[in-house]
């Protein structure tokens, strides 16, 4: 696996194609102020959604009780899943019990599915395409990504690194689109035939849930296209997959959340269709698994709890500059982006010790963030644990340690040699590379004749 | 007002000029300036890159230097950001810029600079320090290094598309990330070039020496000066 | 033990010392002009606001703008005094073309509808008819989500939508197109 900052370097490689996807992702940062600037209470609605957050966290025990309490008397199956493998056996159980255990072998079984990172943080699809049951994504853009057998680069819009050119190709070769059509509204509508298609047929769909409240046992699940609904009110069985912190208090506080949510992905007012499922219809089977996977250690974690309060908005990904040149692909984790390189290494430390390096800390983020996570001060402390921990190279450590010293003895800080030469030696960004990395693609600075100090002593002392 | 110039390593090193005009400007507005000859470095380019806990003799070595005084001023948001947040001292750390419109009082500036004068904001001065209001907020507009700027005779104050986007500098990350480093800072002097500065300017010589890197490889007519050389410049 | 009491108990365990749930009453002071408001960002999200004075008006508007051979569904006796759809297997609307219903309240800041299942008669119609449309009093239209949450208060249901405009994506290449599994039009007559 590449690291980051070597997928990133490939990714550069296409000058114009990052030009473009850091143009496309702004805009959508644009959008956001917009719709954002446009509410005088922004920043207390946002304020508001913290808070309701904290609480949310220091109270969790309590509220997944009450929930699970009134979505059982909703009619509604609740499972709990310690990880990742027992959330697909889960999954697998149910669609195996509505078949009896005798699961068909024709198309039609299976499940049509809207968005759910959750599903891909548990590489479902995968899980559930070896017991021959075939997941479609029904959301355009996962779809895209589904054909082209990518994950997703965007947790809101997951196919944004593709061109519209590219996707015509893909949907030519998969569903018989006319080559060279590259028409968005031509192309959508090609997708929505297709899709309709498999709404009517399969009998199972799961859908990811935003908001779960206790006080009602009801959630939240919100789409522009329609797709949580297609699927979930045809098919003889929901499931609805949600990490623990989905967990609202009460339904009053959906209206901070919905207010703050699609301004802030994609700069609209709020999302076309915001469903509230509170019981199953007549004859249907309604499943909510709770997913830990990490989360409860990460709740203990005082630094970075923070991050569960989290509703997947994606702002941080659109207003982060490297993210926005550097591609989904690049943080090789479920999540990408800002929110990503903060809960990744939860999950897994080594393999994920890169990302909280991929930031210049701008701090960004954190400031388009709707609950308002210190995403960049969560990437700084990242670095400080990652690094106690044992997962840097030696030959940074030692680096840095060289530096320390020189930077902390006046003598052999002034005495170094030649004005520039020492720093040139020690600086961080200018050393842990045989090749200077500066070099490649910047000049260096030019030495000059005397340091400050040097000139100090000359002039004022 | 007595003030202890902190002057980061890398602007000792290789940007004298820098303390030179910070030191001559606070003079200029009646300061009694000196410069603690044993400091270094406050430790920030350990610190961000996750070796924090070795910073302690670095950090000690500040405090030695600087305790005795209740101003100390630094002609960069970045490791003022890295003292403020990490070295607790008996009086406190200032930006050069917020030293002189929160302390010094100071609402505007009397002189002339003939030139179009992009204004680079870095990160850890506008959205660590507050020098700035930041896009991203829906609060009321304010600048600190425009308030200083905007009354200079014949300067013109560059409009960007982007007026805060990071360049790109980030500590190790321009080494550690060189490819998508590179790429922020080519992006933000486009901005600039593209509106047509003159001049490149900013608080952070660290940002401003990433940049000029760049400036100076693709060999733009773009010249770069810190603030406090065209304030210092300017008022003369 | 079970995973469900693992979790639980390491979340309890966990999980930091209690605090506050803020006051809400701070916000949704916002004063809008709520039937333009709520036209603007309707029309300005691809919905369609027309105001009528009454019943005929929007039978003749249907009439003169919609296919009217195709299947039409509605709650509303005025419209079709067909209820079997309503209880039928869901699949059976695939064919639905135009569904007209009206809805509980709007809210004026983001062009929301509220409908729950009496108002939509089968919980996948509002979804899968081609065209949709949805008649609200002026009088019910409310300025936030904080007032709309008020109004629903305790009310039960077992399913319910805030609906605002037609279906839609930007999937390809930040394009919006609308129609991309839901309806692929929104009417709202407000009367
Ligand atoms: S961290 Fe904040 S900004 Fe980023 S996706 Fe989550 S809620 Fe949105």
């Amino acid at each position: 696996m590449k690291t980051h900052s070597e997928a990133a370097e490939v990714f550069n490689k296409d000058f114009d194609r990052t030009t473009w996807h850091d143009q496309t992702l702004f805009m959508v940062r644009q959008k956001r102020d917009k719709a954002a600037f446009q509410i005088d209470d922004w920043e207390l609605l946002r304020e508001t959604a913290s808070q309701i957050k904290n609480n949310v966290l220091s109270n969790m025990h309590n509220y997944l009780l009450q929930f699970e309490e009134n979505a059982s008397n909703n009619g509604i199956k609740i499972h709990w899943a310690a990880d990742a493998k027992e959330h697909n056996e889960i999954v697998y159980g149910i669609i195996s019990d509505y078949y009896r255990g005798e699961i068909p072998v024709d198309t039609f079984k299976g499940m049509v599915k809207s968005k759910s990172m959750l599903t891909e943080e548990c590489h479902m699809n995968e899980f559930l395409a070896e017991k021959g049951i075939e997941v479609i994504d029904t959301d355009l853009g996962e779809r895209i990504v589904q054909l082209a057998e990518e994950p997703p680069s965007h947790i809101v819009m997951p196919c944004i690194h593709w061109k519209k050119e590219e996707i015509g190709e893909l949907f030519h070769k998969h569903l018989g689109t006319e080559k060279g059509n590259k028409d968005p509204q031509y192309l959508t509508e090609a997708a929505r035939q297709h899709l309709r298609d498999k709404f009517l047929t399969r009998p199972i769909a799961l859908t990811g849930v935003n908001f779960a409240v206790a006080e009602t046992g009801e959630f939240v699940v919100c789409t522009n296209e329609g797709n949580a609904d297609m699927g979930a009110h045809l098919a003889d069985v929901h499931i609805a997959s949600m990490g623990f912190e989905k967990i609202i208090p009460q339904k009053k506080h959906l209206g901070v959340f919905l207010r703050l949510l699609a301004r802030s992905a994609t700069g609209q007012p709020i999302t076309t269709y915001s469903s509230h499922f509170k019981k199953p219809r007549d004859g249907q089977q309604m499943h909510i698994v709770i997913v830990d996977n990490g989360r409860s250690t990460q709740l203990g974690r005082e630094d970075f709890r923070n991050s569960l309060k989290c509703i997947r908005c994606a702002a941080c990904f659109n207003t982060c500059p490297v993210y926005r040149r550097s591609g989904g692909h690049s943080y090789h984790s479920a999540v990408a982006g800002p929110i990503g390189s903060i809960l990744a290494p939860n999950l897994d430390m080594r393999a994920n010790a890169d990302l909280p390096f991929a930031s210049t800390l701008c701090g960004s983020c954190s400031n388009v963030c709707p609950v308002k996570i210190d995403i960049h001060q969560q990437l700084y402390k990242w670095r400080q644990v990652l690094v106690q921990e044992g997962y840097t190279s030696m030959s940074k450590t030692l680096a840095m340690k060289g530096m320390s010293t020189v930077l902390s003895n006046p003598s052999v800080f002034k005495f170094s040699g030649k004005v520039g030469r020492m720093l040139m030696d020690k600086l961080p960004f200018l050393v842990n590379n045989n090749m200077n990395p500066w070099y490649k693609q910047r000049e260096m600075p030019e030495p000059p004749e005397e340091s400050f100090r040097d000139w100090y002593k000359k002039n004022k002392k | 007002m007595k003030v202890a110039l902190f002057i980061p390593c890398y602007i000792d090193q290789f940007y004298p000029k820098v303390g030179i005009a910070t030191l001559q400007l606070l003079e200029k507005m009646g300061c009694e300036v000196v410069f603690p000859q044993n400091q270094t470095c406050c430790g920030q380019p350990m610190a961000n890159s996750g070796y924090e806990h070795i910073t302690g003799d670095c950090t000690k070595l500040f405090q030695d230097n600087f305790d005795e005084y209740d101003y100390v001023v630094s002609p960069s948001g970045s490791c003022t950001l890295h003292v403020k947040e990490h070295i607790p001292l008996k009086g406190r750390i200032y930006e050069l810029i917020e030293f002189i419109t929160d302390i010094l009082k100071v609402e505007s500036l009397e002189g002339e600079f003939k030139h179009k004068v992009g204004l680079h904001q870095s990160c850890h001065g506008q959205r660590g320090l507050h020098l700035s209001q930041m896009s991203e907020l829906n609060a009321p507009f304010f600048s600190k290094p425009e308030q200083l700027l905007k009354n200079l005779k014949g300067l013109d104050l560059i409009t960007l598309d982007r007026k805060d986007e990071c360049c790109g500098f980030g500590g190790t990350f321009c080494v550690a990330e060189e490819a998508v480093s590179v790429r922020m800072g080519q992006d933000r002097l486009g901005d600039h070039l593209k509106n047509g500065t003159e001049i490149l300017t900013g608080g952070d010589t660290s940002c401003l020496m990433h940049l000029e890197g760049i400036i100076r490889r693709e060999k733009h007519a773009m010249k770069v000066m810190h603030i406090a050389e065209i304030l210092n410049q300017a008022i003369s | 033990m079970s995973s469900r009491e693992n979790i639980l108990s390491k979340i309890k365990q966990n999980q930091p010392e209690l605090l506050p749930l803020p006051d809400l009453s701070v916000l949704g002071s916002e004063k809008y002009d709520l039937v333009e408001k709520f036209t603007e960002i309707l029309e300005g999200i691809g919905g369609k606001v027309l105001q009528v004075s009454d019943i005929e008006e929007i039978k003749n508007y249907i009439i003169s703008n919609y296919p009217i051979n195709a299947r039409v569904i509605s709650t509303l006796p005025a419209f079709s005094d067909n209820r079997d759809w309503q209880t039928a297997d869901p699949h059976s609307l695939k064919d639905a073309e135009f569904l007209i219903i009206k809805g509980q309240f709007a809210v004026a800041e983001n062009g929301a509808i509220w409908l729950t299942e009496s108002e939509i008669g089968q919980r996948v119609a509002p979804f899968i008819t081609q065209y949709l449309a949805i008649i609200i009093e002026k009088s019910s239209i409310l300025p936030t989500m904080h007032q709309a949450y008020e109004e629903i208060g305790s009310i039960d249901y077992g399913f319910g939508v805030f609906l605002a405009g037609p279906s839609k994506t930007a999937d390809i290449e930040q394009s919006l197109v609308l129609g991309a599994h839901g309806a692929r039009g929104l009417v709202v007559f407000l009367v």
